[in-house]
């Protein structure tokens, strides 16, 4: 069957459907003592909320945390970096994913690096590297990746079409992160500037691009060992407010569960055959930095061993520097990331700090909250 | 057999320039004025009364890819310029029409859009009186680059951004975002189920009928680089008014819906290169919505909202389901999303 257009958006921004989920939350939300804080960890939700005025058809007990889950923010000054000076080698064409581009580094973004000569150049999908491989082969193409679950596959397989047909001037710089972990860390870890253990959290909206890939079973642990409930959702309109209005009917009834509201493409286990390639050629970092909230454990994928040899991180090493670099002070991206401040609540935001000229990166990506709240928030 | 392309020799004002300009250029743009091949066009008096005024304007065109989906370099350097004109209330009647060519660009693509000019200079009822011709080094220009200046006879006075009162209707002729969809389409090989089409089309045609019906107009403006968001901001700014839209009344193709899901954009900050935007006089709107809906290209024309005073200075885009939210000015180069 031909998939159209049309069946990307249809049906899912229907306004009766929409009016109604307001109703049905507004009715079962009364039967509830306390606020519900629901953190939607995922960018993509954040702009849906804000871009279709949710919170103005939601009782003010329902209260939406935004969470960490856009690649762009999350991205440290110190990787940025990597790819700038990655992009400044003259035998170079580094490659990324759309708004990578924008986030400033210390030295300065892939944008300015551009123009300052560098050969940078975003593809749509990572698969159309190969064919900027194949047409420059005097030059080391480096793809920079970047992204959660859901792009994890496409990058597996450029690497894996990159070895079978034998292209071999194409290298990659991994920087692939996992949603679990970091959801973890925002209710385990301690900050030295903010008490997270007294984080607002009690629900969260799951991405449900990262479940089409890696399965439901992700967040099992969230009910099970934090108390904490999960709706894996869909990015429409209607997707989200159904979903929240499935969490407000999990703490009426006095439940706490997993469930999935984009039943039409996620499953428990998920996609074996994305998820068997990513095995193939990734494993767990020890470590990575993430923008704002820090080190966390096993919560980024690296290339295995055995493909070192594609590692841009190995085969550039002694020119990527390995210091961390500090944020800017004022910027408050560290909190909105841990769901603890909202955008407007930051001293430079939509001042010195604009989609124009960004000072952090929630501000960068077009999946930041700050972004989001920029763009949309004005009458909320 | 070899392809002719465009030599260096060609742009070193001698006789190899002079071929160029003979054979290309005066072979279909050729008129009165032209042909005197003069340094400068002296224009006749042109039935002006004296008290006349005259519109001016000018714009260059460095659009990738030249030829796309609805149009080409050609047909955009004179709409644009010819609709600039219209949307002052301006008959478009004389241009100039400078190009600056790559070296090695093929004869066969700069006929065809030299072709593609004098089609819709005639739609327009103008003529190119004056131009140039440079040929650069290979590298030195992305393969030809555009620059027409228009000059009009203004029809309807009192067009201005600073014209709309509260009261007024805001009219967009037509589906809105195809040019910007069409061409980022093009340029990325997005491949679609059906074909989408740039809106590339001269405006005079429909606006010369609405000047002729006498409709009252406070202000037009064709929605190009930064789409319908850019002119209702521009709009609502100065003019002190806020410009409420009614999200479902907006008329956007489905392809160009697709893509904006596709890419994350959205259809109002997308380039248009024969929409405009009108805001009309209570009594006249339906009169102005007819008229617009004559015309093949304006068969889309909705009336998408209208002129308050709640929030002055911005425009409020207002959904199906009851929210509000600001449209702003689209800010930075326009990517797509990651994930």
């Amino acid at each position: 069957m031909e998939l159209k257009l049309k069946d990307l958006y249809d049906g899912f921004r229907d306004p009766k459907a929409i009016k109604s989920f307001a109703s049905l939350i507004e009715k079962e939300t009364e039967k509830l003592d306390t606020p519900i804080n629901i953190m939607e960890v995922c960018g993509g939700h954040t702009h849906t909320i804000m871009k279709y005025g949710l919170p103005q058809l939601l009782p003010e007990k329902i209260n939406f945390i935004h969470g960490p889950g856009c690649p762009v923010c999350i991205m440290p000054k110190e990787r940025i970096d990597h790819a700038y000076i990655l992009a400044m080698q003259e035998d170079v064409i580094l490659v990324t994913l759309g708004d990578m581009i924008k986030v400033p580094g210390s030295k300065g973004s892939l944008q300015n690096a551009r123009a300052k000569g560098a050969d940078v150049r975003f593809v749509y999908s990572p698969l159309d590297t190969v064919k900027i491989a194949l047409d420059n082969p005097d030059k080391k193409i480096l793809f920079f990746a970047i992204g959660f679950e859901t792009t994890t596959p496409m990058t597996a397989a450029l690497i894996d079409t990159a070895i079978k047909r034998g292209i071999k001037n194409l290298f990659f710089h991994i920087n692939h992160v996992t949603v679990p972990e970091v959801m973890k860390e925002l209710i385990d870890s301690r900050d030295i500037h903010v008490n997270s253990y007294d984080n607002r959290i009690d629900a969260f909206i799951g991405p449900a691009h990262v479940s089409v890939i890696a399965g439901s079973k992700i967040y099992e642990v969230f009910p099970e060992r934090y108390n904490k409930p999960v709706v894996v959702s869909g990015f429409e309109p209607v997707d989200v407010m159904e979903s929240v209005y499935m969490l407000v009917r999990q703490f009426v009834q006095n439940r706490c569960e997993l469930e999935i509201q984009y039943k039409r493409s996620v499953t428990k286990e998920g996609n074996i055959a994305a998820q068997k390639m990513i095995d193939r050629y990734f494993e767990k970092r020890e470590l990575f930095k993430w923008r704002g909230i820090g080190n966390i454990p096993k919560s980024a994928l690296k290339l295995k061993e055995e493909f070192s040899y594609l590692d841009a991180e190995k085969i550039y090493e002694d020119i990527l520097p390995k210091d961390e670099i500090e944020d800017h002070k004022l910027c408050i991206c560290g909190d909105i990331l841990r769901g603890i401040a909202k955008p407007n609540e930051c001293s430079v935001f939509g001042t010195v700090c604009k989609p124009s000229s960004p000072l952090g990166s929630c501000m960068v990506s077009s999946e930041g909250a700050c972004a989001a709240y920029y763009k949309y928030g004005g009458l909320i | 057999m070899s392809r002719k392309t465009v030599t260096l020799a060609q742009g070193n004002g001698g006789e190899e320039n002079a071929e160029l300009i003979n054979k290309i250029f005066y072979r279909h743009l050729k008129n009165e004025t032209l042909k005197r091949n003069e340094d400068a066009a002296i224009i006749e008096p042109f039935n002006m009364q004296l008290t006349s005024k005259i519109a001016f304007t000018t714009d260059s065109f460095t659009v990738s890819p030249i030829f796309f989906s609805g149009g080409d370099i050609g047909k955009l350097s004179i709409c644009g310029t010819c609709n600039d004109l219209a949307m002052m209330g301006a008959k478009p009647k004389f241009l100039s029409l400078s190009v600056i060519v790559e070296e090695g660009f093929e004869i066969r693509e700069l006929e065809k859009i030299v072709r593609s000019m004098k089609k819709e200079l005639d739609i327009n009822g103008a003529k190119i009186v004056c131009g140039d011709t440079k040929v650069v080094p290979k590298g030195s220009a992305d393969k030809i680059f555009v620059n027409t200046t228009g000059i009009g006879e203004v029809q309807k006075n009192g067009l201005s951004s600073s014209s709309i009162k509260a009261g007024d209707a805001i009219i967009v002729s037509r589906d809105i975002g195809r040019h910007g969809a069409a061409i980022f389409a093009d340029r990325e090989g997005i491949e679609l189920s059906s074909s989408l089409k740039s809106d590339c089309a001269s405006l005079w045609p429909i606006v010369e009928k609405l000047i002729e019906a006498n409709i009252g107009i406070s202000a037009m403006r064709d929605a190009t680089r930064g789409g319908v968001a850019a002119v209702l901001n521009e709009w609502a700014r100065q003019s002190e008014v806020c410009i409420e839209i009614e999200e479902a009344s907006v008329p956007i193709a489905e392809e160009v819906k697709g893509i904006c899901e596709l890419l994350g954009f959205e259809a109002y900050n997308l380039a248009n290169e024969g929409t405009f935007v009108l805001a009309v006089e209570e009594k006249d709107i339906q009169k102005a919505l007819e008229i617009i809906q004559s015309f093949e290209n304006g068969k889309n024309a909705a009336i998408i909202g209208s002129v308050t005073g709640e929030y002055p200075k911005k425009v409020v885009l207002k959904s199906e389901w009851g929210t509000k939210r600001f449209l702003d000015l689209p800010t930075g180069e326009l990517l797509p999303r990651i994930c």
